[in-house]
């Protein structure tokens, strides 16, 4: 039996690795059933780190392996040959339990090839759900991947136990997906993202006038795309995202990119190495579009369709658009702050506060943590400017790259053999 | 110059607070009482700490800087670093200076050293809610041992109390030999003999369930297969990771 359970964990844990989101934060699902459990934290945890790097916060699974599909991208399709094996309820039940009372994770991540259909696939991971709030006063962060062409019944029951559903678009664009996953349908993945959607908006509005709603994924829904299996720009792939925010009002998109771990004509050899700079730099510019206030075609437009990899894309932004700085950080709104390279979130938001007591000089910025040999050439402050000299966009990218050392450099020769 | 030294206590450090302003000191430095002391010949007053003194800062003190305020000072205070309280009291000095909230000038040196502390303790407590390992006893206990950098175990009390609700808990520090232990109702801090400090440190495998040693190679199997071998990042991993904490980590051990 032990033996039994140890081989299932590693293979399914094993085949719901490539699926990147760990999120376990965002809900507000406390514990006031003296239960087990509690997801309110608001800041999620990540309790530990595989050796890759990676934060382990849920226990992250397939319920089966087993799938009716053959999508070129993935490991479970059903014409590679590898072994299969599957859950039952009770299994899953248990070991999202006994590793939650160990302080172990922050709750599962449950996701599942697709056996017999939608309908039949979904029914097994909702029950799971429902079993562990139910039965065993599970207050703990449950996230369910929802299986395209799902009933919309079956939709609804999941957003009750799950706090957070997600549908993967899988590929950034309509013409990739038909390429690797002919027998998929990008509308299968759209519309149930529109339901959900539409069922947290009538949700909230029942909130409003009723004292008693039940909760309906409250830490919203996501969804991932693979990056670089097929050809799309970042351009493409930005666009995407953003349309994604805008009319589903997703709360994360996340970006993995393609691990080579199948041979197949339609997909980048065997010893392509995983385009892990890139996929930085795509996170780098969702950050800016959902905290800095960037709007998509800020970061990338038709001029210039890809991230540049040496340089991360703000910084990229403000060496295109020379011509709104220096920002002086003593008087400036936040929002033009939170645009000078060299300057994060926490940063900004301490010099609004402290300025109110007295002017920040360089001294202080740097104390505040401001990243001056980076942020120098694009503000001014109490003191004169440290760079007095009108350096060219192309001077100043030198210099930053000269005296920082910059993810491309470590990751660089790795991925040569890409460009 | 003058070092008024006090019992490693907050409260003693409150009253170290308190004496400065009672004798008018113009250039004076707390520490704790073990401290070693730059000079023999520097001015000594040690303080005996009381609980009404202790009160009346703390009061001013919440008063100027709001309760949430005045926890942050106390905050910085559980890094227990040698020379913590220079930055502590500077913003104190500051506060009563300008009788106001000065928490957010953070163009003030001591004001921004205290956030920089604060963020030392925070991060350390955030680690500590990811870090903790139970193990489940023959008596139903869930027992984790610790050695965190920072004295950040009162700060975990509102966290593992609302989180494990339904099962007895007991975290252990052993670096500073005092833990906090849930009954299903309260959280009392806890101290140990030398013997049970002893079985602690090294329980056999009688204490524990049947299940607990699956559970455990579960979890460690579990950790390995979520690695991408392909993106293998040692660096990242141990930024995350640091080594100091590998011994009480179910996954890092054999």
């Amino acid at each position: 039996m032990n033996e039994c359970i140890r081989e299932k964990l590693n293979i399914l844990a094993d085949a719901a690795k490539y699926d990147v989101s760990c999120a376990s934060s965002g809900s507000d699902r406390k514990n006031d059933n003296k239960g087990i459990g509690d997801a309110s934290a608001g800041m999620g945890i990540c309790h530990s780190y595989t050796e890759d790097g990676r934060c382990v916060s849920l226990l992250k699974i397939l319920l089966t392996n087993v799938c009716i599909f053959d999508c070129a991208y993935c490991v479970s399709r059903k014409s590679n040959d590898i072994k299969r094996a599957a859950f039952t309820v009770q299994e899953v039940v248990d070991l999202t339990i006994n590793f939650y009372r160990r302080n172990y994770i922050e709750g599962l991540f449950l996701s599942s090839g697709i056996f017999k259909n939608a309908d039949t696939t979904m029914e097994r991971l909702v029950l799971i759900a429902k079993k562990l709030r139910t039965e065993e006063k599970y207050n703990g962060y449950i996230h369910l991947k929802t299986i395209p062409g799902a009933s919309d019944e079956l939709m609804k029951e999941a957003g009750m136990y799950a706090d957070r559903l997600s549908v993967n678009i899988e590929l950034p664009t309509e013409n990739g997906l038909k390429l690797l996953a002919p027998e998929k349908d990008r509308k299968d993945m759209i519309q149930p993202m529109n339901y959900i959607k539409d069922q947290i908006v009538q949700f909230t509005e029942e909130k409003k006038s009723l004292i008693h709603v039940p909760k309906f994924v409250p830490a919203g829904q996501s969804t991932q795309m693979i990056i670089g299996a097929t050809n799309e720009t970042d351009l493409q792939i930005i666009q995407t995202a953003d349309q994604l925010y805008r009319k589903f009002s997703l709360k994360r998109v996340y970006y993995s990119g393609y691990v080579p771990v199948l041979k197949d004509t339609r997909l980048p050899s065997l010893d392509t190495a995983v385009p892990m700079l890139r996929e930085n730099r795509l996170y780098q510019a969702d950050w800016l579009m959902r905290f800095y206030g960037f709007k998509a075609m800020e970061i990338v437009n038709a001029q210039q369709p890809d991230l540049d990899l040496e340089i991360d894309p703000k910084l990229a932004w403000a060496l295109r658009n020379l011509h709104v700085f220096p920002i002086d950080v003593n008087t400036a709104d936040l929002q033009f702050i939170l645009r000078i390279p060299g300057i994060g979130i926490n940063s900004a938001q301490k010099i609004v506060a402290a300025r109110k007591f007295a002017g920040l000089t360089w001294d202080g910025l740097k104390k505040i943590g401001v990243a001056i040999n980076r942020a120098k050439y694009f503000i001014s402050c109490k003191n004169s400017p440290l760079e007095k000299k009108e350096y060219t966009a192309e001077k100043i990218r030198q210099f930053i790259i000269q005296t920082s050392k910059t993810k491309f450099h470590a990751i660089q020769p790795l991925q040569h053999r890409l460009f | 110059m003058k070092y008024i030294i006090y019992d490693n206590t907050f409260d003693g450090f409150l009253c170290a607070v308190f004496e400065i302003y009672e004798l008018k000191l113009k250039d004076a430095f707390i520490r704790k009482e073990d401290i070693q002391l730059p000079s023999l010949f520097g001015d000594h007053i040690q303080v005996s700490t009381c609980e009404t003194k202790a009160k009346r800062v703390s009061d001013k003190l919440e008063k100027l800087m709001g309760t949430n305020g005045f926890r942050k000072l106390w905050k910085a205070w559980l890094t227990e670093e040698s020379h913590v309280e220079d930055c502590i009291f500077g913003t104190i000095r500051y506060c009563l200076e300008q009788q106001r909230n000065v928490l957010s000038d953070f163009g003030n040196l001591y004001v921004i050293e205290l956030s920089q502390k604060l963020k030392m303790i925070e991060r350390e407590k955030h680690r500590m809610e990811a870090f903790v390992r139970f193990q489940r006893t023959n008596d139903e206990l869930y027992y984790a041992v610790i050695e965190p950098d920072f004295n950040v175990v009162p700060l975990l009390i509102p966290h593992f109390k609302n989180r494990y609700a339904d099962q007895r808990w007991l975290i252990f520090d052993l670096k500073r030999k005092y833990g906090i232990y849930y009954d299903l109702f309260d959280v009392d801090v806890v101290t140990f003999g030398e013997a049970e400090l002893q079985q602690l440190k090294m329980p056999g495998k009688a204490v524990f369930q049947e299940d607990e040693a699956l559970y455990q190679t579960l979890w460690k199997d579990y950790f390995k297969s979520a690695n991408i071998k392909s993106r293998k990042n040692t660096k990242l991993h141990v930024q995350h990771v640091p080594r100091r904490y590998w011994k009480y980590l179910t996954e890092k051990g054999e």
